[in-house]
């Protein structure tokens, strides 16, 4: 047995968050923990990596118990993790990333160009094609998950844990990195893989453990697992089914339209594009990361002024020059980076979830308390965010609550457009079906939303219509029976410019092709 | 209400055992009396002589709650008081004096705010411009003289009492409260708090973060203009080299002691005062206990320095987990007891 845990306990104020856990890891085996939001997965991890002290219970690495104070000190032990939140420094290079704390000196000073050398080669079998000397900031999400695990692979020997690292990812990527895992595991490394992707599990995984409220469920092995059966180990109870909802042709021609951007553009970040939203309609924008989804979403919504182009309603122009504006019109943006533009971390649930109207009140018509209050509890209750109560710091809650809490925050201003960028990332099966009926609820009502997915099937569901971006081009819209993951990822993969050479498409792309070192490319 | 209370109780610890220590070496620390209708004694002396610090700590925590600093208050005491005096000087008479000096502390917080907020300038390297440039700026008003003048209805500002309290107190008290009250009545508080743990996020959820810093580097400015107003009032003189030297860094050390984060978010007004009369009252402590003027500076440091230790939250995490070992063993012990 690699590693041992019995009887792990771990409290904070008002919640018990583990309560006498044991776990086993063998070597060579790939461990996947499971449970709803707020079970405790990161917990059990962040108590195995030093990073919160335990309160009781016993740990054991290689038959030794082991107790570390700090990630540095579990680091030293062979304990490497990739944290649900990417934890780099943004303004630091990716080679001082991956090198940091270890930089190759010569003279006493750091060697840049040896550190840029180790660093390139730390990322060779990854396929990333970057520039290790541009700062980690200027990359995607899901190139900095890459980083940070190519950084816990060199620092770990014996165990790797890695705490929901797919949520961002796109397909291509996750097939590149189970490559990178099983690779590992045959050499004989023990990993942990926490991830609410069931699919991902089964494909992945050779054992299983499951955790709800803080307690330690079941652990079988993967194969043989029905998956139903492990959905109800998760939840306690049956998942409801979400029925799809209609794409019956042409279904939402007859919804009017309510707006319409036209030539929104913005060189180097956007090829200009028409967009009309109908009322009640869901579009979906699919597209690998960095195709230019999200960078759509930000000219629509005024976080990133337009350079051309124009937008309206039926009653007239309207001007979206900042996101003040944009919610004077009515829209909502819930971002995809949860961590730096999604929650405000000290401050209370209730306050998260009243800022953005509290804002659009002004500052001098202050939301009455018992107001403040109704609308929290309405939230925590409809969403089911998991907390002991509505005065908790958010930076304290489950990655998928703290999610929960910044689409209430919208919910709660009822917009008329609502921009979800990633709106299911980190949220566990049972809330992930709560909020695409949700969704169909709004739309029902009259809202119209735009969601932004790297999960096709949940786009599938969810969307009347796809508009497909790919670099940095609207390039295919798709509705009715079109409305597939197939044709939605042959949209995505096709190449229909044939000025284009390969090296010019998106990162993951050429990763998928074949792995480049960054200095073909340069 | 029990929740502020409970937030200023480490600062109202502090100041009662500072109390109890510097009334060891001076007995009559406590004693007030009532002389000619003025209430008089050690802790009406400190309530007064705190006044510019405990001023200038309320704009201060306004300012560091949005992760900002302002290095400039001291000097902007200056430039006040030097347009105070010589607007004094030339006979144009109080109220336009007051205006006047108001205008300019205002004018210098716009300056700040817009260095920092619009141009994104480091609020550290921001306001340091007008500290060293501010000086020269109060020279040239008061044209290198330290500037007297006369007008009693003015130096009641700084040296006048009503019902027995000196008018700086009442002055420092009200701003405190009206402040607190006009940050937590209104949504201005959670605004700024929100902007401070949290820029993007909280533009991206509508807040004005750009104005709302302006406001608040505006805010410190006019309570620098009132601490310049107290101090030149005071001593019925503008002295451009002196006035408010170093005291900015006596209103940050008050932010600190009153438990504010230098990183932004929330904030507590209330204890950022206490954390000023906490400082005046080891200044004046030190005094009455009668050392050697020479190692003032020195146990000023070591009492400010227990002080932050107290309160570090490292130290207190080690505390929480010392007393729940503790409480472990005695169980543990008192299991054994039983069987
Ligand atoms: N620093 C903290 N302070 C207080 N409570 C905390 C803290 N961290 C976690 N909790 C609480 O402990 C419980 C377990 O949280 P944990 O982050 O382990 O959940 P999780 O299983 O990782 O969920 P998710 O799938 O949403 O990431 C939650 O109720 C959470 O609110
Ligand atoms: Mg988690």
């Amino acid at each position: 047995m690699l590693l041992t845990i019995r009887s792990l306990t771990k409290s904070f104020p008002g919640t018990k968050a583990l309560d006498g856990v044991n776990f086993d890891l063998v070597a060579g085996e790939v461990h996947a923990l499971l449970g709803e939001n707020g079970a405790g997965k990161s917990t059990l991890i962040k108590c195995l990596t030093g990073a919160y002290r335990r309160d009781a219970g016993e740990i054991r690495l290689d038959g030794r118990a082991i107790s570390p104070g700090s990630t540095s000190e579990a680091q030293d032990l062979g304990i490497g993790t990739v944290y649900q939140e990417v934890n780099l420094l943004a303004n630091l290079t990716v080679a001082q990333n991956l090198t940091f704390g270890r930089e190759p000196r010569r003279f006493g000073l750091v060697d840049g160009r040896a550190q840029k050398r180790a660093a390139e080669e730390m990322l060779q079998g990854y396929g990333l094609n970057i520039d290790v000397g541009r700062d980690l900031g200027s990359y995607s999400v899901a190139i900095q998950q890459i980083i940070a695990i190519a950084r816990a692979v060199e620092v770990s020997g014996k165990v790797l844990i890695l705490d929901e690292p797919t949520a961002s990812l796109d397909a291509a990527e996750v097939a590149m990195l189970f490559d990178v895992v099983r690779r590992l595991r045959d050499r004989g490394l023990g990993i942990v893989f926490v991830s609410h992707f069931l699919d991902q599990v089964f494909a992945l995984c050779d054992r299983l453990t499951v955790l709800r409220n803080g307690q330690h469920v079941v652990t079988e092995r993967t194969d043989g697992l029905d998956r139903l059966a492990l959905i109800h180990h998760m939840l306690g109870r049956e998942l409801e089914a979400v029925e799809t909802q209609g794409h019956a042709e042409g279904a939402g021609v007859q919804k009017p339209e309510m707006l319409r951007f036209d030539g929104m553009g913005r060189a180097g970040v956007i090829e200009p594009f028409d967009l009309k939203v109908r009322r009640g309609e869901v579009i979906g924008f699919a597209g690998l990361l960095g195709s230019g989804r999200t960078e759509s979403a930000e000219l629509l919504f005024g976080l990133r002024r337009a350079r051309t182009g124009s937008a309206r309603d039926t009653d007239g122009p309207l001007t979206i020059d900042t996101p003040q504006a944009a919610i004077a019109a009515g829209f909502g943006f819930a971002p995809e980076d949860r961590k730096t533009e999604g929650i405000v971390a000290d401050l209370s649930i209730r306050e998260n979830i009243i800022l953005a109207l509290q804002a659009r009140r002004g500052w001098a018509r202050r939301l009455p308390r018992a107001e403040q209050d109704r609308l929290a509890a309405q939230y925590i209750e409809s969403l089911d965010i998991r907390t002991s109560d509505a005065e908790k710091p958010i930076g304290e809650l489950s990655g998928g609550n703290q999610q929960k809490v910044v689409l209430a925050r919208w919910l709660a201003m009822n917009p008329r457009f609502l921009i979800l960028d990633e709106p299911t990332r980190g949220i566990d099966v049972g809330a992930h079906a709560e909020i695409l009926k949700l969704i169909g609820r709004l739309t029902e009502d009259g809202m119209s939303v735009l969601i932004i997915s790297s999960e096709l099937d949940e786009l599938v569901v969810a969307a009347d219509r796809i508009i497909v971006v790919r670099d940095r081009r609207h390039v295919r819209e798709l509705t009715g029976a079109d409305l597939t993951a197939d044709t939605i990822l042959a949209a995505i993969a096709a190449d229909d410019s044939p000025d284009e050479s390969s090296g010019k498409n998106p990162v993951a792309i050429a990763a998928a092709d074949a792995p480049k070192t960054a200095k073909e490319v340069r | 209400m029990m929740r502020s209370l409970k937030r200023v109780a480490p600062q109202l610890l502090t100041l009662v055992v500072l109390a109890a220590l510097v009334s060891w070496f001076f007995p009559g620390f406590l004693r007030i009396e009532l002389t000619d209708g003025r209430l008089v004694g050690p802790v009406i002396d400190i309530l007064k002589r705190g006044a510019p610090v405990a001023l200038l700590a309320v704009g201060m925590t306004l300012v560091v709650a949005t992760g900002g600093i302002d290095l400039s208050v001291g000097t902007v005491m200056a430039i006040t008081g030097a347009v105070a005096a010589s607007a004094l000087v030339s006979g144009w008479g109080v109220p336009v004096a007051l205006v006047l000096a108001m205008g300019a502390g205002l004018a210098a917080g716009f300056w700040n705010g817009c260095l920092v907020s619009v141009l994104g300038i480091q609020p550290i390297v921001a306001t340091l411009i007008l500290m060293t440039a501010g000086r020269g700026i109060a020279q040239l008003i008061t044209e290198g003289r330290i500037l007297t003048f006369t007008d009693t209805g003015f130096g009641f500002l700084g040296s006048g009492s009503l019902m027995g309290i000196p008018v700086p107190t009442l002055l420092w008290v009200s701003t405190a409260v009206l402040v607190a009250l006009l940050m937590r009545r209104t949504a201005l508080g959670l605004l700024i708090e929100a902007v401070g743990v949290n820029r993007r996020a909280s533009a991206l959820a509508g807040v004005n973060a750009r104005g709302l810093i302006i406001v608040v580097y505006m805010a410190s400015g006019l309570c620098a203009a009132l601490a310049g107003i107290i101090a030149t009032a005071d001593i019925r003189g503008a002295d451009a080299n002196n006035a408010g030297l170093w005291l900015e860094l006596d209103a940050i050390l008050a932010v600190v002691i009153g438990g504010n984060s230098l990183l932004g978010g929330r904030f507590s007004i209330a204890a950022a005062v206490l954390g000023a009369m906490i400082i005046q009252t080891i200044n004046t402590g030190i005094l009455l206990a009668g050392f050697p003027s020479e190692y003032n500076l020195v146990i000023k440091a070591v009492l400010v320095l227990a002080i932050l230790m107290i309160q570090s939250p490292h130290l207190a995490s080690e505390w929480a987990l010392i007393r729940l070992q503790a409480e472990r063993r005695r169980t543990v012990r008192g299991q054994e007891g039983t069987r």
